[in-house]
């Protein structure tokens, strides 16, 4: 199998007239972490929802360039396939309210009218729920609403339903923002179980979370892709003098 | 303690008693009306006064059967024309919150519903009473007109209440336009959407203006929907100004009936938003 998964080629967007995405080139290695960090408003969340093509939906955003997944142009496809293929944690745990944590989990499935039988939908969920090492907390409650749980179980059930997809890569939108430091760490601790079997892409304001957690860090600034390397090399010995900055805390 | 101050917690006192004082009158009017006509039409309610149909002037024994039939097939096919459209408009405006067609139909149903009824009810009779005859279909449409404006307005208010990263959750599991709309959007806001529509049904119910001159009126009991038929609240106009008493009873008895109906929408409305609200 090809080592890259993702690839961005010559990646630019815009939101109406304002460039926040700058020519970005970038290739990402199957099943690695890859931390993308940057100063706020640096555009690493822009970038993110545009490999899933969720940056669309905002009216008035546009994208040029190319995403490649697995050696497809991603743009070319139908955004919906996209997705589909590509999941995604949000910087809010965002659990259908409506929805119980068993339906949450396979909402992907149920809410897109694909019907499974029962005993696979449920072998689906509990094997979801254990690569978030959610199922021993939840077992016993599946019925209950997923917004009964707490913020960090919230936001582990909603990687959970990412999981149950199958997808190739999970793109992480400053998923630990939200959460407590106890919460933040059992999160942290599932990137390197998810990363076996995902490629694994982390918007993170956090520096230390990227040190801690990711395989290589991408900078972003000023909606440049400054420097993109192995995270030691990135952390220890940065080529870029605005990288040196950034890490050492001169602007942040 | 100082006079200064003594003064400003007296005025704070003062302008807190004022405002108990003028809530509490609010409650006035309405347990007014309430005792009045509970005492003027109680007495006139029994089983035959709601199964039995008009009888003519100086006859015992008339009721409101007709009427009440009437009123539940008129409300019932307006609900069946405004329900749908309003619903889909109201999303169309949740959703588009700035493109022009959204300026354009919001700035139509706020006005549409500052519109008189009986100017509606003149229109409707122009376009479908002129052509076809007096029939209750027109007296549904033009209820439907009114109801439209209330439901769009409580869709659309519902679903901007709703937080954006529901949506963007089901967008980002690749689910389309459609599905993000049926299966997560109006399951998380039915009860307000539901609490709309039952609010719009309780508003309608008691028009009597537009129906003057569509639905009509009628003396018997009819489910023939492309004929004239009585509504209670028609019935009410009639009996009351007529100028025999036992009628003026009548009108008293379906008063509060009709009154009744609505108190029981709104009771109704206040448990369904309550029940099925979803927790955010």
């Amino acid at each position: 199998m090809e080592s890259t998964i993702v690839k961005a080629v010559n990646y630019n967007s815009y939101f109406g007239d304002n460039h926040v995405v700058k020519d970005v080139n970038i290739e990402i290695p199957r099943n690695n972490v890859i931390a993308v960090m940057g100063p706020s408003g640096c555009g690493k969340t822009t970038f993110l929802r545009g490999i899933n093509r969720m940056h669309e939906l905002i009216p008035g955003a546009t994208a040029k360039g190319q995403i490649m997944l697995n050696g497809e142009d991603v743009m070319e496809m139908h955004p919906i396939f996209v997705r589909l293929k590509i999941g995604m944690v949000f910087q809010r745990p965002n659990p259908f309210p409506n929805l119980s944590i068993y339906d949450n989990v396979i909402a992907g499935y149920k809410l897109n009218g694909i019907k499974l039988p029962k005993a696979e939908r449920d072998k689906i969920v509990q094997h979801s729920l254990e690569r978030v090492a959610l199922w021993k907390e939840v077992k016993d409650s599946l019925n209950k609403k997923g917004t009964f749980l707490s913020g960090g179980q919230q936001q582990r059930l909603c990687i959970a339903r990412a999981v149950a997809m199958e997808p190739e890569v999970l793109l992480f939108d400053e998923p630990t923002s939200a959460l407590d430091p106890i919460s933040t760490s059992t999160v942290e601790e599932l990137f390197h179980e998810l990363k076996k079997n995902y490629t694994l892409i982390i918007v993170t304001h956090n520096m230390q979370q990227a040190a801690r957690c990711s395989d290589k860090t991408a900078f972003f600034y000023m909606g440049e892709l400054v420097e993109y390397d192995d995270t030691k090399q990135m952390f220890t010995n940065p080529k870029d003098t605005r990288t040196q900055n950034y890490i050492t805390g001169r602007f942040s | 303690m100082s006079a200064q101050i003594k003064y400003r917690i007296g005025k704070s006192a003062g302008f807190q008693g004022l405002t108990i004082l003028l809530a509490s009158s609010c409650v006035i009017p309405l347990v007014a009306i309430l005792l009045y006509i509970i005492r003027a039409g109680i007495t006139k309610i029994n089983w035959s006064f709601i199964t039995n149909v008009e009888k003519p002037v100086g006859e015992i024994g008339g009721g409101v059967a007709h009427a009440l039939v009437g009123s539940l097939i008129i409300i019932l096919m307006a609900a069946i024309v405004a329900v749908p459209i309003g619903i889909l408009c109201g999303i169309y405006l949740g959703e588009n919150r700035n493109s022009k067609l959204a300026y354009w139909s919001r700035l139509s149903v706020d006005i549409l519903q500052g519109v008189p009824s009986i100017v509606i009810g003149i229109v409707v009779y122009i376009w479908l009473v002129k052509p076809f005859g007096y029939s209750a279909i027109s007296g549904s449409i033009a209820l439907a007109i009114m109801m439209l404006p209330i439901v769009v307005k409580s869709t659309e208010e519902t679903l901007k209440l709703l937080p954006d990263n529901i949506k963007e959750a089901a967008y980002a599991l690749g689910m389309p336009f459609h599905r993000v709309i049926l299966k997560v959007i109006l399951p998380c806001g039915i009860s307000g959407i539901l609490s709309g529509v039952m609010l719009s049904v309780a508003r309608i119910a008691g028009e009597t203006a537009p129906l003057l001159f569509t639905a009509f009126g009628c003396q018997f009991l009819t489910t023939d929907v492309r004929k004239p038929m009585e509504t209670l609240p028609h019935l009410i106009f009639k009996y009351a100004i007529s100028p025999y008493n036992d009628w003026k009873d009548l009108a008293w008895g379906a008063s509060l009936i009709l009154l009744i109906f609505v108190l029981l929408l709104n009771f109704f409305t206040r448990l369904i938003t309550r029940k099925w609200k979803v927790q955010l």
